[in-house]
């Protein structure tokens, strides 16, 4: 019998993630994304210091509605990834394994992201 | 590098149906994974409707049931009945346990059980476990001494001592939490998971060990350690209720406390 056509068994197609596992691959991919937004920050620095013109330009792109929505998100993305590293940290300390106080960690991160988010809109709009 | 896609040959196609007999009135439809070696074909997957007034409890019982009236030539492991072997370790409804202390009533509709994750198939739910005990066996899971035993008496701990052993001597190794791990999913050749860094963890702990020294250099590298990213599927995972996360945590901070 060969034993190189042997199927490998599924994984992330059946696995039914646990929400620790969510909040992990969020952290991973609001990483991602961050260091697209990043670009973002790059162009308006840049349009900052070609000029008066191209800032001009660039402060109308950034204010228009839909990229202020996208910078809502992306002020989300970026809170998230703080506070998911802070509980990394405590992880890294060697607390908060207990799967109760893992899970309570990783609901008070998106609670904690989502309130730093409001009052950094707040902050910024009034 | 991570491969998210199942190859053509092992992607599950549909399979056959088994009506439960007629008259039967509490019945419970259990989808399980079939593969045979001989076949050239795909794994599919087989729906069994079990009549619920005549099963055991849990889903082992079902599986006998299966293999008793049904067909004969599914195949699984199991042995003690009682969650103390770990032979019957698999994935149903979408986590890994062990199917005999898994109870039918626990799981929402229809019952899906295929082989542990990510592991090669010599079976239908019977996967092949050569690498995982390659791998406990490359820790050395046994005492490493340099000073001479008493002579007159075992090696003797305290009861403190041996209370830094509990959470890490219950475990049966039967990879539950080393398939639920994505970390292992994606690097299983070099990343060590769970179940055997939770034995590494296991010697470390213990105080009647004089190689921790040689088992940390063992460990320190990019790979066999560090591909841990605190996912957790393991603590979720543990029909023991162990949890080989903190255990990996504990080995990581050793490696930092000696430095």
């Amino acid at each position: 019998m060969s034993m190189d056509n042997r199927p490998l068994s599924p994984h992330l197609q059946v696995y039914r993630l646990p929400f620790t596992a969510l909040t992990s691959i969020s952290h991973r991919i609001s990483g991602v994304l961050l260091s697209g937004g990043a670009l973002i920050l790059v162009y308006w620095v840049v349009a900052a210091a070609a000029g008066r013109q191209s800032h001009a330009t660039a402060s109308a792109i950034l204010g228009s509605l839909p990229v202020q929505v996208l910078l809502f998100v992306w002020t989300f993305v970026l809170f998230y990834h703080l506070c998911n590293g802070i509980r990394h940290l405590f992880w890294d300390a060697g607390y908060g394994f207990d799967l109760e106080t893992a899970q309570r960690s990783g609901q008070a991160v998106i609670g904690g992201a989502a309130a730093l988010t409001l009052v950094a809109w707040l902050i910024a709009l009034v | 590098m991570a491969q998210f896609i199942l190859p053509p040959n092992s992607r599950v196609t549909d399979g056959e149906h088994h009506a439960a007999p007629g008259g039967a009135a509490n019945t419970r439809v259990f989808k399980v994974y079939r593969w045979e070696p001989d076949s050239g074909q795909n794994p599919r997957l087989d729906s069994y409707e079990i009549d619920l007034d005549s099963c055991g409890p849990m889903v082992l019982d079902a599986l006998v049931k299966i293999k008793n009236e049904i067909d004969p030539t599914l195949t699984f492991r199991r042995s003690c009945r009682e969650g103390i072997c770990g032979s019957c370790a698999m994935n149903i409804d979408g986590r890994n346990t062990l199917a005999c202390t898994q109870a039918i009533d626990e799981i929402d509709g229809d019952v899906r059980i295929y082989p542990l994750p990510s592991m090669r198939v010599v079976k239908d739910l019977v996967p092949d476990m050569t690498h995982f005990y390659a791998q406990y066996a490359s820790i050395r899971p046994w005492i490493r001494t340099q000073t001479p035993a008493p002579p007159d008496r075992e090696r003797l701990q305290s009861p403190e001592d041996r209370e830094a052993l509990d959470g890490l001597y219950e475990c049966i190794l039967c990879a539950c939490c080393q398939t639920s791990c994505p970390s292992y999913w994606w690097n299983p050749d070099r990343y060590l998971g769970p179940a055997v860094l939770l034995q590494a963890y296991r010697w470390v702990a213990d105080s009647r060990d004089e190689d921790t020294g040689g088992r940390l250099d063992d460990l320190d590298d990019a790979f066999k350690l560090y591909r841990c990213h605190t996912i957790m599927n393991c603590a979720s995972a543990c029909p023991k209720g162990l949890n080989p996360a903190k255990a990996i945590a504990e080995l990581k901070r050793l490696m930092v406390a000696r430095q």
